[in-house]
């Protein structure tokens, strides 16, 4: 038996806890106080309160960094967990503000509480090492994820979309406690190293491979990954605006990092190689496989939508295949570069919804059609929007082209002296230039075509308007100096080792 | 300070975004004083520059964990090359004066893309030089999308996923060759000293050539060329023709061939009588010169006669590469200096001269209006542009030709031979659109146009005469521009290249 110091558990944890006690705050003060008031200003003082509680939160990060590991991997602190929880919490922030113009529900406190605790389930997620936590964090995120997407009630297509996406999640939370109970089963621990130890062998044991592949499928569908990707379009379509944002951007930080770590902790030992000619079984010729028919099947299906928001869901399991790639490398390099991909993609994901939740307020929908001559009406939100596409397609000075570069150097520098993995780095690179077609088409829109008769001017709130253009600086600044951002997540992996 | 014909640029794009909406001359004459001041700081440069060496013009570690610098540096090819982005940069302003809709932003494209390609030819390091290289894409697909003509969002597309396809490759070429020396370093000539397996430059060297060459408009791949500069403005099809062509090229003789030389080598087997990618690309080279000038000589559309004489030209260019000597190389980069000139004018005459007056670039219609009479000096200016373009002595493109021309005789007499039937082609097609556009013959029934075209502005004479006077001045005293290029093409960055094939 362990004793356990209950006052440094307070003390590490104390970052989600701060983020808790303002959902609680936040929740109180809305039915208390400020019930009497119109939304809007109910939505501004509930996001400022919460995003206060949110800074609050990574200055105590920034200020006092623990570096702890309590009960072998249970809650665990370090650069990298840091790294992580500030980049979450920079995101919510974002969403946040960003959701203050919104107009989809009454319930204001409540879906600003659900967004705090999806945010603290995310920080714990990215905080351990223990299959129990990370099941109940990953259900907690579930849970509120499912509810933030059903929040406009007057909508049957958000109802629509979070059903499905309960449904599914449902069964995919049920296959990953199935890997997880064989897990525990192989190895008689909770604790990713040491299911690594215990899993280690020559020859693959059948009950392991059952396993990697439940985890796969239930990890694969967080990260909308293909062929578990169904429930994305819908419910990018379908959720309110900020949902959608935060489920596209926050969330998939948290996913990707938490992937990561349980293949390349929890799985050590069993990896196999995707390298052509000679593949061997484990769960990175998985990997490799989920990657090729995700950015395959993303890509060619983006082609054909008529919806921006359904267009930057099949992009998202398109840009979830590349970065499945990183996982596929498991070295510490292609760690950093994952980290620096999915921060800059959520930057960009979260900035093209921004510009959507502003359009369709004004135009009803997010048909392609209602960005015709966007940039005649609102010149400044139109810039921004062709950032955003222009860095997921990975065009340089943006943050997308390098974040590309740098993922699929490292994923060629894994297998050192021998090619192995360029069938993938080939196919990724081919399916980037397919992207740009479907982004362009959407920029074409923008610029080119000529606005709709009787359109009226789009006024874009002023708040929005700063915001989107602090993400679009963002998404530009960290392409012309990718250094700013990379060192610090250099430092962080290697201070923390995988 | 040749950095700072960058920097200009993009700083001009930007100050277009501030200026008044309205204001459609302000926009003109910024946008002209930015190129003005780009070129001047080339010519300055070429001035001092007597020996074509490579100087570095700034060097600072960029993304030190990966080892790639901004580096930028210059030799006579990369010179040529800045001087003929400026001339094109201004006198396309000149012939885009007629610009009266969304003026700011045509210029703010304009000067964008102008400032990536300057970066491009300026680049030694190959994360920067791919940056450049890929930024171009944008300011071409917006620029031909919105004010282009016919079947523009068709061209405007095609040209921007050919180009970015292109990149692609190359760009799997780059990580592959970066990944490969495990150096930690993108600069082009420490990577180009590094001795990569002759099995690994036997792909990378196709791959990545074959990337640039979708640009420079390498048949079978070139068929974005004719649409995409039929379908831009006239100042757009000036650059794409004139400049960006170029890219691809520079691209070629650049990084391709510099970092994998033994992929030029043989691969010790036959196919079809082609025993390496030199025989490959040389033949597919020839190909496109026959091959543009026979399809430009059936054309009843004006400007894809030239679209496709840009094809037939550039020929040249890799031609010239892939004779892998001293003289063919240095006419190489000559030709495309000399062509950047030349299409600029044939665009500019085709585009705004006659298309922006008459509004049809149907050969038999144009045919009707004998336009001889009515704007003689667009007939002059064809008729000098094509009396260039065929290669009469006194123009920059019989230098360029010639010494291709020399170069091919001593690597590939055979192919000599059918270059020049590509050359008596390239005659008759040109003469017959000088004579169907311009002089109608005895029997023609004459339709004046209705109403009566416009004159011949001020702006479109200057652009015209800095054309002529510019490729005159390379044709009567090519020195200038050789005595910088083959002391460039002599430097220990193409050691490799001369150590490996070189003839």
């Amino acid at each position: 038996m362990i004793a356990i110091n209950y006052a440094q558990l307070l003390r590490v944890a104390l970052p989600e806890v701060i983020v808790v006690a303002s959902a609680l705050i936040v929740m109180a003060a809305d039915f208390v106080l400020l019930r009497r008031y119109n939304t809007r200003i109910r939505f501004a003082l509930a996001a400022g309160i919460a995003s206060v509680g949110c800074v609050a939160a990574i200055v105590r990060i920034l200020l006092t960094p623990e570096v702890a590991n309590i009960l072998n991997g249970v809650l665990i602190a370090n650069p990298l967990t840091h790294l992580v929880q500030i980049a979450v919490l920079t995101l919510t922030i974002f969403i946040l503000l960003l959701s203050v113009d919104s107009t989809f529900t009454q319930h204001v406190g409540e879906f600003v509480l659900l967004l705090l605790v999806a945010t603290a389930a995310m920080m714990f997620l990215a905080a351990t090492q223990d299959l129990l936590i990370i099941f109940i964090a990953l259900e907690l995120l579930s849970l509120s994820l499912y509810i933030l997407a059903a929040f406009n009630k007057s909508s049957a297509q958000s109802w629509e979309a979070a059903l499905k996406y309960f449904l599914f999640g449902g069964m995919s939370a049920a296959f990953l406690l199935f890997g997880f109970s064989l897990l525990y089963g192989l190895s008689n621990s909770t604790s990713l190293p040491l299911i690594a130890a215990a899993i280690h062998g020559p020859a693959l044991n059948p009950l392991l491979v059952i396993a990697i592949v439940t985890t796969a499928i239930g990890l694969g569908f967080k990260v909308a990954a293909a062929p578990f990707h169904f429930w994305a379009p819908d419910v990018y379509q379908g959720a309110p605006a900020p949902s959608a944002a935060f489920i596209a951007s926050g969330s998939k930080v948290a996913s990707f990092f938490l992937f990561f770590q349980v293949m390349a902790l929890g799985f050590a030992g069993a990896e196999g190689t995707a390298a052509l000619p000679n593949f061997v079984r484990g769960w990175v010729p998985v990997m490799a496989l989920m990657a090729a028919v995700s950015m395959l099947l993303g890509n060619l299906v983006a082609i054909r939508q008529s919806s921006l928001r359904r267009l930057l869901a099949y992009s998202a399991i398109a840009h979830a295949g590349y970065m499945l790639l990183a996982i596929v490398a498991h070295t510490e390099q292609s760690l950093a570069a994952l980290l620096y991909y999915v921060v800059t993609y959520a930057l960009a994901t979260l900035g093209a919804f921004g510009v959507i939740a502003v359009v369709e307020q004004q135009t009803g929908d997010d048909q392609l059609s209602s960005f015709d001559g966007l940039s005649r009406k609102t010149p400044i939100l139109s810039f921004c929007l062709a950032i955003f596409l222009l860095s997921l397609a990975g065009i340089p000075p943006l943050a997308g082209f390098f974040a590309k570069f740098y993922l699929f150097v490292t994923v060629l520098n894994a297998s050192p002296g021998s090619m192995g993995l360029l069938w993938l780095i080939v196919l990724a690179i081919a399916m980037s230039a397919v992207s740009l077609y479907y982004y362009l088409r959407v920029l074409k829109r923008v610029y080119v075509a000529p606005p709709a008769a009787g359109a009226a001017v789009i006024r874009t709130p002023l708040l929005s308007q700063a915001l989107l253009l602090v993400l679009a600086a963002a998404v530009m600044l960290l392409g012309c100096a990718p250094h700013l951002l990379l060192r610090w997540i250099d430092a962080a992996v290697r201070a923390s080792g995988l | 300070m040749l950095a700072w014909t960058i920097y200009i640029s993009f700083l001009g794009a930007a100050a277009m975004l501030l200026l008044p909406r309205s204001s459609a001359a302000s926009a003109r004459i910024l946008a002209l004083i930015t190129a003005i001041a780009g070129f001047a700081i080339a010519l300055i440069v070429f001035v001092h520059h007597h020996t074509g060496e490579m100087h570095t013009l700034i060097r600072v570690p960029w993304i030190p964990s990966l080892g790639i610098e901004y580096h930028l540096a210059d030799d006579g090819i990369s010179l040529t090359l800045v001087l003929l982005t400026g001339i094109i940069a201004i006198t396309g302003i000149l012939f885009s004066w007629n610009i009266e809709e969304r003026t700011k932003e045509f210029f703010a494209f304009y000067l964008l893309l102008i400032g990536a390609v300057y970066g491009v030819f300026l680049s030694y390091d190959l994360f920067l030089l791919f940056v450049f290289y890929e930024i171009v894409i944008i300011p071409k697909y917006f620029l031909i999308a919105i004010w282009g003509s016919t079947r523009r969002e068709y061209g405007a597309m095609k040209l921007a996923l050919y180009s970015f396809v292109g990149s692609a490759m190359v760009l799997i070429g780059l990580i592959a060759a970066y990944v490969a020396a495990g150096a930690n370093t993108t600069s082009l000539s420490q990577l180009a000293q590094f001795p990569f397996s002759p099995h690994f430059q036997m792909w990378a060297f196709p791959l990545v050539f074959v990337g640039f060459a979708i640009l420079a408009g390498m048949w079978p791949l070139h068929t974005w060329a004719p649409t995409g500069h039929v379908a831009a403005p006239t100042a757009a099809s000036m650059l794409l023709a004139g400049v960006v062509m170029k890219l691809g090229a520079y691209g070629c003789l650049r990084v391709a061939m510099v970092l994998f030389p033994l992929g030029l080598g043989p691969w010790g087997f036959h196919v079809l009588g082609l025993g390496s990618w030199r025989d490959v690309f040389a033949l597919l080279a020839v190909i496109g010169i026959i091959y543009g000038a026979l399809v430009a000589l059936v054309q009843k559309d004006f400007k894809f006669v030239i679209g496709y004489s840009s094809v037939s030209h550039m020929g040249f260019v890799l031609l010239g590469l892939m004779t892998l000597n001293q003289i063919g190389i240095s006419g190489a980069v000559l030709q495309m200096f000399s062509h950047g000139i030349l299409a600029g004018l044939l665009f500019a005459v085709v585009g705004r001269m006659v298309y922006a007056r008459t509004h049809t670039r149907d050969l038999a219609a144009l045919n009707a209006m004998n336009l001889y009479k009515i704007i003689p000096f667009a007939a002059v200016t064809f008729v000098i542009a094509g009396m260039a373009s065929m290669g009469l002595p006194g123009f920059s493109g019989f230098v360029a030709e010639l010494m291709v021309l020399i170069g091919v005789w001593r690597a590939y007499p055979l192919l000599a031979l059918c270059v020049g039937f590509g050359l008596i082609v390239g005659v008759v097609y040109v003469w017959r659109a000088m004579q169907k556009a311009f002089f109608a013959g005895a029997g023609t029934v004459l339709v004046p146009p209705n109403p009566p075209l416009p004159p011949i502005t001020i702006p479109e004479r200057l652009g015209a005469t800095i054309l002529i006077a510019t490729s005159v001045l390379v044709g009567l005293y090519p020195q200038l521009l050789l005595n910088i290029v083959v002391p460039a093409l002599n430097s220990p960055l193409f050691e490799g290249l001369r150590k490996g094939s070189w003839q």
